[in-house]
């Protein structure tokens, strides 16, 4: 027996060629993963490629139909305008929660616990029957002449009532967005502005909001996406948005799935489109904030 | 004698019942360094922000020459004076903070003229012209374009300082500006505060550098329990403190 015990096992003997390329073996899970897989598209794919009731030159025929399109743009705008309103609104009461007045920023609260804790669809419906609460609506100077009267119903079109009902709604979501955009922007840049002479508004517009900025964006991207599909909701007041256009459609013809692959196919591009601008907006507001 | 720059009198300052500073008096006169020591929670931030009026003070008057800094007086009464007037002499001082506090949206450049061109209405051409002097001036001409997160801190500090200079500020406040440095880079910042103060720049510093203290200023004041313990020379403060609670804080720092 040796006295001495060697410290480290011997080296083992260097490969003949050290440029070999090490490969992983397949463990058998990726076999039967991937097949699981690939057997459900091919029956999915056959299905709709195939299947009778999925006619394919249907939805060709009716894809840049004028009544599609038509429904496309009133989606669009109901998007644009209930967005605007909804930003809008969103940024005013985020700062009433924000505000030191207990009461305004209870009001604010309150309105927020109220929308988010209710459904969209039953607001939807709830504007569009306002003249069974409201039956008319009328400005005028207490013991003084009335200045305006008009019926609830010739008011409220049902399309003024979808982009109410969307607006409120989106408003409270967004006035969670905008501030937490405010809260994120560290105290001490306030601070600084205001010791280099800002006023209030000035800290606000060069200092906070651009930096808020970066934070807001990439979920007001996410809400505005939200809102194109939630428009859709609009379709039970017989607004002619794009679903409800397919819907009028299919309840004549009876092609119920190839026009709703319409509706659906122009919803993806649109919401592809936004993807887009929304990563260029992420981009051009991260200024400073790029590593490297 | 130089002129009197800047007199605060019998400041008061209370946080949620606890009072912060309890009646202090301070002149300040054209070209003195002047250095706040003291343990932490003695007040002595806290008295620098009230200069400006980023902590209103409860009670007392901050006079920046013979304007009352943050109120004006309406029938005997102190009455806050509007965002509008409180920014326009916010802006005859110059402040740096501990945190930097950068603009990290700017970049070093932008920092700087910023606030000329927004605040006093400078001609942008001109503020760009000065302000690469200026960070030349705190040798960081080749870092002008640089964003803030890409500085070291002692270079954002640096940039905190021009851009507190840009304004031509009637006094520079000082809020501790190398404690949340790494300690190889707080030479470089003391470096450029000496270099101010040989120019005759008016300067209140908060600080915790004894060695700078003893260098530069002309007078040491020392605040503990929200009053002024003791002041003088550097060397007579520092060297030869007459109070016990000064010379305890001495040994401590030391």
């Amino acid at each position: 027996m040796s006295t001495e015990t060697p410290l480290a096992p011997p080296r083992p003997s260097r490969p003949a060629d050290t440029r070999k390329r090490v490969k992983a073996p397949l463990h058998p899970g990726w076999w039967i993963g991937s097949a699981i897989v690939g057997l459900t598209l091919l029956n999915i794919g056959n299905v709709v490629v195939r299947s009778p009731n999925l006619d394919w030159s249907v939805v060709g025929e009716y894809f840049l139909s004028t009544d599609v399109l038509l429904g496309l743009l009133r989606t669009v705008e109901l998007t644009a305008i209930a967005m605007a309103l909804g930003i809008a609104g969103g940024m005013l009461l985020a700062v009433m929660q924000l505000s030191p007045v207990p009461v305004v920023s209870w009001a604010a609260k309150s309105y927020v616990w109220f929308v988010r804790g209710t459904p969209l669809l039953v607001h939807i419906l709830f504007w569009y029957n306002l003249a069974a609460l409201v039956p008319a609506v009328a400005i005028e100077i207490p013991f003084g002449p009335t200045l305006f009267e008009a019926n609830t119903n010739d008011l409220i079109t049902p399309l003024l009532a979808a982009v109410i009902a969307l607006s409120l709604n989106e408003a409270a979501y967004m006035a969670e967005v905008v501030r937490g955009g405010l809260l994120s922007v560290d105290p001490g840049q306030r601070e600084a502005a205001k010791a280099l002479g800002m006023t209030h508004r000035q800290t606000l517009r060069r200092v906070v909001v651009p930096q808020a900025l970066r934070v807001v964006i990439p979920p007001t991207g996410n809400q505005v996406i939200s809102m194109l599909k939630a428009s859709a909701l609009v379709s039970v007041t017989s607004t002619p948005e794009l679903l409800y256009s397919v819907q009028v459609i299919y309840n004549n013809n009876f092609k119920t799935i190839p026009l709703l692959v319409v509706a659906s196919a122009w919803y993806l591009v649109v919401t592809s489109l936004l993807y887009v601008v929304q990563h260029y907006l992420e981009r051009r507001y991260s200024r400073g904030d790029r590593r490297g | 004698m130089a002129e009197t720059v800047l007199s605060l009198r019998d400041i008061h300052k209370s946080f949620g019942g606890q009072e912060v500073l309890r009646g202090i008096d301070l002149d300040v006169t054209e070209g003195e360094v002047v250095c706040l020591l003291g343990p932490s929670g003695s007040g002595k931030s806290t008295l620098l922000r009230t200069i400006n009026h980023l902590e209103p003070p409860d009670g007392g008057a901050v006079f920046l020459r013979d304007e009352l800094i943050g109120y004006r007086e309406a029938n005997g009464k102190l009455v806050e004076l509007t965002d509008r007037v409180l920014a326009r002499q916010r802006a005859k001082f110059g402040m740096v903070f501990q945190g930097f506090n950068l603009f990290p949206h700017l970049s070093a450049l932008e920092n700087v003229v910023e606030a000329p061109v927004l605040v006093k209405r400078e001609d942008p051409e001109q503020a760009r012209a000065r302000a690469r002097e200026l960070l030349a001036s705190v040798g960081l001409a080749d870092r002008a374009d640089a964003y803030p997160r890409h500085l070291s801190g002692g270079q954002q500090q640096r940039v905190a300082i021009a851009r507190a200079l840009a304004m031509s500020p009637a006094v520079l406040l000082f809020d501790e500006p190398t404690s949340a440095l790494d300690p190889e880079l707080v030479g470089e910042v003391l470096e450029v505060m000496r270099r101010l103060a040989a120019r005759g720049m008016t300067m209140l510093v908060v600080t915790h550098e004894i060695g700078f203290a003893k260098d530069v200023a002309d007078r040491v004041v020392f605040l503990d329990g929200g009053v002024v313990v003791e002041q003088g020379t550097a060397a007579e403060v520092l060297a030869n403190p007459r109070r016990r609670r000064t010379r305890e804080f001495l040994t401590h720092v030391r």
